[in-house]
């Protein structure tokens, strides 16, 4: 009788009723649940760290650190060292983050300071966050058979011509340097152009207005007033754009040539310890593999210390604007 | 007393002329800004051209049942590929889905501002720069050396540690996006705080939600580097206990050969991996577009 009068209220006038006890047990569970994988990821991360840095322990206590200052990689000796593949990354990353950084910030101030109608600013964006969706082995593959032929000419000329300056030192004999830093560049402009972009976006409107009404030109504005506001976001972005080009593996691996060598040649083959990794890994041997893994803590650690100080730079300064 | 003084009081000039010094700077200045963003969309471009060009012409249906070609053999096609891959980023949907919501849900809703949800939220932005080549150093670490294989599994699983980060940290954004009052409401009519997720958050959220997967299944399909020693390679029809081949990892494989028919073969893989990739990246645009919270 209780409970026809109780559904009886339910259709006719409220749905509201106290939570049954087995709602409430449901509840406690699933929010233990909630947080149980919330705590799951902090553990995923700390167990990713101990994995990898417990089977790097036997090659850590064979090598020391003489492992990162060594030029030899020689399996059969078990000689091994890393500078060269350490140089190759911090080279080529810094070389695709002045690229890069150029061609992303150019963007992020094409596509938020009115250059364009608002329909094509869409249209422009979507392509440019289309080039950070198609998978960097397909960008290898394209710097194989279109990038490498289309820039030898290139190349050889500028050997040829100014051969004494130590960047053009060597000829490019396929795979090098240069081809692998022009598609990395390909691949860290959509993440700077994105976020500096947010940074510019973060700006409220009347900072460039006042900077109109003081009679500057739109350069004079967005060179004085908006790249200054917006620094913090865009410095933010470049280190995020670095740190993406620390850790990229395939385009590296069948564009810079695998060499161990340590060059400032834009045309010699290199290495980086991505490419390595990706290299070796398939065929190491037990010992190998455990030196492999040290190489893979070397980089691990390179990595997170990047993308924190990131993520800290960009959490600081609001992306841009709001200080 | 301005007036009088009129002649000695010069205003300055309102109108520009174009070739004055400011003014050229402007010009040349935004002359090289489009330049450089029409440089930027070249290689894209050039990328899609020489897809249709030399993946196009390869494009047949036997390429989705055949297997691949040993050596000097002609024709053959990827359909183990194509398999591998649909089931290695299955199951990483299978397990970064529901580990990323429910994460989700804490770090928006149940554990705001607590300590644990700031850790955990820092912890999966920083695996968002992961390198993916850490993931597969991972599962081969965790997997692989433990199951004494390679296999499908250990690839799965390495492409869920990428994918984790970015389903979590889009489903976070969207369920924030959920206005207080609909929270609110569902309060107001006793609902626990499960049922308001279950019932009123998560369904609004929903756009939200889809989008951070399709885009983290779009990233996850066209990684390599996580299955090079996961995974591996396999010229066989999928065995799950077996190393499985997967469409980025063929077209590394292929890419260095020496032979005609395997290169014209990762042309092709490369084409179907990036119109997979496009179409999925279209998809989550429309859904996340579609209805702005």
């Amino acid at each position: 009788m209780a409970m026809k009068q109780l559904s009886g209220a339910e259709e006719s006038h409220s749905l509201s009723r106290p939570p049954s006890s087995v709602d409430i047990l449901f509840d406690k569970s699933f929010r233990a649940l909630t947080c149980t994988f919330t705590w799951a990821t902090i553990l995923l991360l700390a167990f990713i760290v101990y994995k990898i840095g417990r089977q790097a322990i036997p090659a850590v206590s064979t090598y020391g650190l003489g492992f990162l200052t060594s030029t030899t990689w020689d399996v059969n000796a078990h000689e091994f060292g890393i500078l060269p593949e350490i140089w190759g990354t911090l080279y080529s990353s810094f070389l695709a983050l002045f690229l890069g950084g150029f061609f992303g910030i150019t963007i992020a101030i094409f596509l938020t300071q009115d250059f364009l109608p608002h329909k094509l600013e869409m249209i422009l964006k979507n392509i440019i966050e289309l080039l950070a969706a198609i998978p960097s082995v397909v960008y290898g593959l394209w710097g194989i058979y279109v990038l490498i032929p289309l820039i030898r000419p290139v190349a050889d000329l500028l050997h040829d011509n100014l051969g004494w300056i130590p960047f053009f030192s060597t000829s490019l004999s396929g795979p090098g340097m240069f081809p692998a830093v022009l598609v990395l560049s390909i691949m860290i402009l959509p993440t700077v152009a994105a976020i500096s972009q947010d940074a510019f976006r973060a700006i409220p409107h009347k900072t460039k207005e006042a900077a109109f009404g003081m009679g500057t030109t739109r350069w004079e504005a967005i060179l004085r007033v908006m790249l200054p506001t917006a620094s913090g976001g865009i410095f933010g972005a470049l280190v995020l754009g670095f740190g993406r080009a620390l850790g990229e593996t395939m385009a590296l691996a069948m564009l810079v040539g695998n060499a161990n060598e340590i060059s400032l040649s834009l045309f010699a083959p290199a290495n980086t310890l991505a490419a390595l990794l990706a290299l070796n890994f398939p065929e190491a041997g037990e010992l190998e593999a455990s030196v492999l893994m040290y190489a893979a803590c070397v980089l691990l650690l390179i990595t997170l210390l990047v993308n924190i100080a990131g993520a800290a730079i960009i959490s600081r300064t609001g992306s841009g604007g709001k200080k | 007393m301005k007036n009088s003084s009129n002649e000695t009081f010069h205003l300055p000039k309102l109108e520009r002329q174009p070739f004055e010094p400011r003014a050229l700077k402007s010009i040349v200045l935004s002359s090289i800004t489009i330049l450089s963003a029409v440089f930027a969309c070249v290689p894209l471009f050039s990328v899609l051209i020489m897809l249709i060009y030399r993946g196009g012409k390869r494009l047949s249906f036997e390429l989705f049942y055949a297997l691949p070609p040993t050596a000097f053999e002609t024709g053959g096609g990827f359909g183990n590929a194509i398999l591998g891959t649909l089931f290695m980023v299955g199951l990483a949907a299978l397990i970064s889905v529901p580990f990323g919501i429910l994460a989700a849900i804490y770090l928006a809703e149940l554990g705001k501002y607590n300590k644990v949800a700031q850790i955990a939220r820092f912890c999966a932005k920083t695996m968002t720069g992961l390198p993916s080549i850490l993931a597969g150093v991972f599962a081969y670490a965790a997997v692989v050396l433990i199951m004494r294989n390679y296999s499908a599994w250990a690839g799965g699983i390495a492409l869920s540690l990428l994918m984790i980060p970015v389903v979590m940290l889009t489903a976070e954004e969207a369920i924030k996006m959920v206005p207080q009052a609909m929270k609110d409401a569902a309060f107001g009519m006793g609902c626990t705080q499960t049922q308001s997720l279950v019932k009123v958050i998560l369904p609004v959220a929903m756009p939200g939600l889809i989008t951070g997967v399709v885009l983290a299944v779009a990233r996850a399909a066209g990684e390599t580097a996580p299955l090079l020693f996961t995974a591996l390679f396999s010229d066989y029809w999928l065995r799950v206990n077996e190393p499985t081949a997967s469409l980025a990892v063929l077209i590394y494989n292929y890419s260095g050969m020496p032979f005609e028919n395997q290169i014209e073969l990762a042309w092709a893989a490369s084409l179907i991996l990036v119109l997979m990739v496009f179409i999925l990246n279209i998809i989550s645009r429309a859904i996340g577009g579609k209805k702005r919270i």
